[in-house]
């Protein structure tokens, strides 16, 4: 087998001075290709599993690996994309989704040169495959809030990255908006195989979406569950209420529910007695 | 009113007319008050002088205007980089503030005659009075603008790989640029007063200068010229830097045209 893309190994974060335990000796490993789902009650360290893959983060102790690496900055092609679409004000729509190429090599290097061109092309399709095509000369604050985290997404993918990371990015929208994007972001994850960590509280979401779902358990977090999805592909949103689905779903349910109400047995020590 | 009349024409025209009638009033009341105008002028009296003697003002006009935009040309220019250098890490930012806010708060009237010590009476202090004034508006609004950047804005930048001059770049500045346009129309204003203060208090030439001479001669009506001219030349200013401020941040005072989305 090859060596997993992420590999987190007995990782605890504590944060601020006084060492509130985020996660606590955590195990993940993620190989190429993967489309892997992290749930979970709130505040249970999920976005902080996605921080530290996103290399904005330190472990307090253990080891981080990411593509083969310690740091992840520049070890991977990462794209990024959070619940609020972060665009810039003061760029139009193409220019935002752009920003990625301006920094990330080997795209870097020939920006001044293609960003009218090559680049400039290459948002606008991703663009209209998103359904904003002509939307690329609009400032954000003219588009809708479905459409700027459309938008988002292509600014997580136009560098084609190798991992994908995605923290809640369809929580702020409503359902039907929602729907869509999963199918969207399923097609875009079947053409180019990214491996994709998805952060989300929405069980469907992960059951539709995912090749694997990790349920963690309240703060401190950790891993409590790992299953793998083996429903074919493409999912439909008609296969979303089909009686296995279902279940799946429901099951998952009960395990975050016992999350809930029973974290206390699982924390190991109290946070004073460990060296921060 | 006339619904013909766009909203802007109209707001155009009541301020027109706000401005006339304060003329008129003023007329009006030195008219029928009768008082002296050695007191208080009337409106025409003083746009006879400003007729007459234009010749003579003008090159005290010129001199104002040119003090005022070196000093604050100077003044911008330290105050980027101080607010650059203070707003670029927390640390710099938490440090260097008490000390700033310290400093800004010393009545700049106090520093005319150290000046003057320092370099003698003429355009010198007065350039450096206007540039110590406007210094500090623009290091406050940099270093506010930077420190202020959303931290989402730069993740997104970071998990890029991007060295800290691209964040710098491509987020903190353009985030910042609204601070410091806003700031730039404090800091013309502030500078044009630290222009005539240090010209009414150490100087041979310039509108302040002049104004202090004729009130010494009891040129009451050529006082209030100099007032005049100090007006048109400040509101001249104060617009310029509003239009550039408008032209480049626009997408930060988008209020006005979101019917056009």
């Amino acid at each position: 087998m090859t060596s997993p893309i992420i590999d987190l190994a007995d990782v605890t974060v504590r944060y601020g001075a006084n060492g509130t335990l985020a996660l606590s000796s955590t195990d993940l490993r993620i190989e190429q290709g993967e489309f892997v789902a992290l749930v979970g009650p709130s505040g249970c360290g999920k976005s902080t599993i996605l921080k530290l893959v996103a290399g904005l983060l330190q472990p307090s102790s253990g080891g981080l690996i990411v593509a083969g690496r310690e740091s992840p900055a520049g070890a991977v092609r990462i794209g990024l994309a959070f619940q609020n679409p972060t665009m810039m004000p003061w760029l139009n729509i193409r220019d935002n989704v752009m920003m990625p190429l301006k920094i990330v090599q080997p795209y870097r290097q020939d920006y001044a040169k293609k960003k009218r061109g090559e680049y400039a092309e290459r948002a606008e399709a991703l663009l209209a495959q998103v359904g904003l095509a002509g939307m690329g000369d609009k400032r954000p604050w003219q588009l809708s809030g479905g459409m700027l985290q459309r938008a988002s997404l292509c600014r997580a993918l136009i560098h084609e990255p190798q991992l994908l990371l995605l923290d809640e990015p369809f929580g702020a929208l409503d359902s039907f908006t929602r729907e869509e994007l999963w199918a969207l972001t399923q097609q875009l994850w079947l053409d180019k195989k990214p491996t994709v960590l998805l952060v989300t509280h929405d069980l469907r979401e992960a059951a539709y979406l995912a090749t694997r779902i990790c349920v963690m358990t309240s703060r401190p977090g950790r891993i409590l569950e790992d299953r793998a999805v083996d429903f074919p592909r493409p999912r439909t949103l008609e296969m979303s209420y089909a009686p296995e689905f279902a279940s799946l779903v429901q099951g998952l349910r009960m395990r975050i529910a016992e999350a809930r109400t029973a974290p206390v047995a699982l924390v190991p020590t109290r946070p004073e007695k460990v060296a921060a | 009113m006339n619904p013909a009349m766009s909203p802007r024409l109209r707001q155009q025209l009541l301020s027109l007319s706000a401005l006339v009638g304060f003329f008129v009033l003023w007329e009006m009341a030195c008219i029928a008050s009768g008082v002296s105008d050695l007191i208080l002028p009337r409106p025409s009296q003083i746009a006879h002088v400003l007729y007459d003697k234009m010749p003579l003002m003008w090159p005290h006009a010129v001199q104002t205007l040119n003090t005022t935009l070196i000093g604050f040309g100077l003044g911008v220019l330290i105050g980027i980089l101080l607010g650059l250098l203070i707003g670029s890490s927390r640390t710099a930012y938490d440090v260097a503030y008490p000390l700033l806010v310290g400093f800004s708060s010393i009545p700049k009237v106090a520093v005319v005659p150290i000046f003057v010590v320092w370099f003698g009476s003429g355009t010198v202090p007065a350039i450096l009075t206007s540039m110590v004034i406007s210094i500090f508006p623009v290091v406050v609004n940099v270093a506010t603008g930077l420190a202020n950047t959303e931290p989402e804005l730069e993740d997104v930048l970071k998990v890029l790989g991007a060295r800290k001059r691209d964040i710098l770049w491509n987020v903190a500045l353009p985030r910042a640029l609204p601070y410091l346009f806003a700031s730039l129309k404090i800091a013309i204003t502030l500078a044009f007063v630290g222009t005539v203060l240090a010209e009414t208090v150490a100087s041979n030439k310039g509108i302040g200068n002049l104004m202090m001479i004729a009130s010494g001669n009891f040129d009451v009506p050529m006082v209030f010229a100099g007032l005049v001219i100090l007006a048109v030349l400040g509101v001249i200013l104060y617009a310029i830097s509003s239009w550039v401020e408008q032209r480049m941040t626009g997408w930060a005072q988008r209020k006005n045209d979101l019917a056009m989305g």
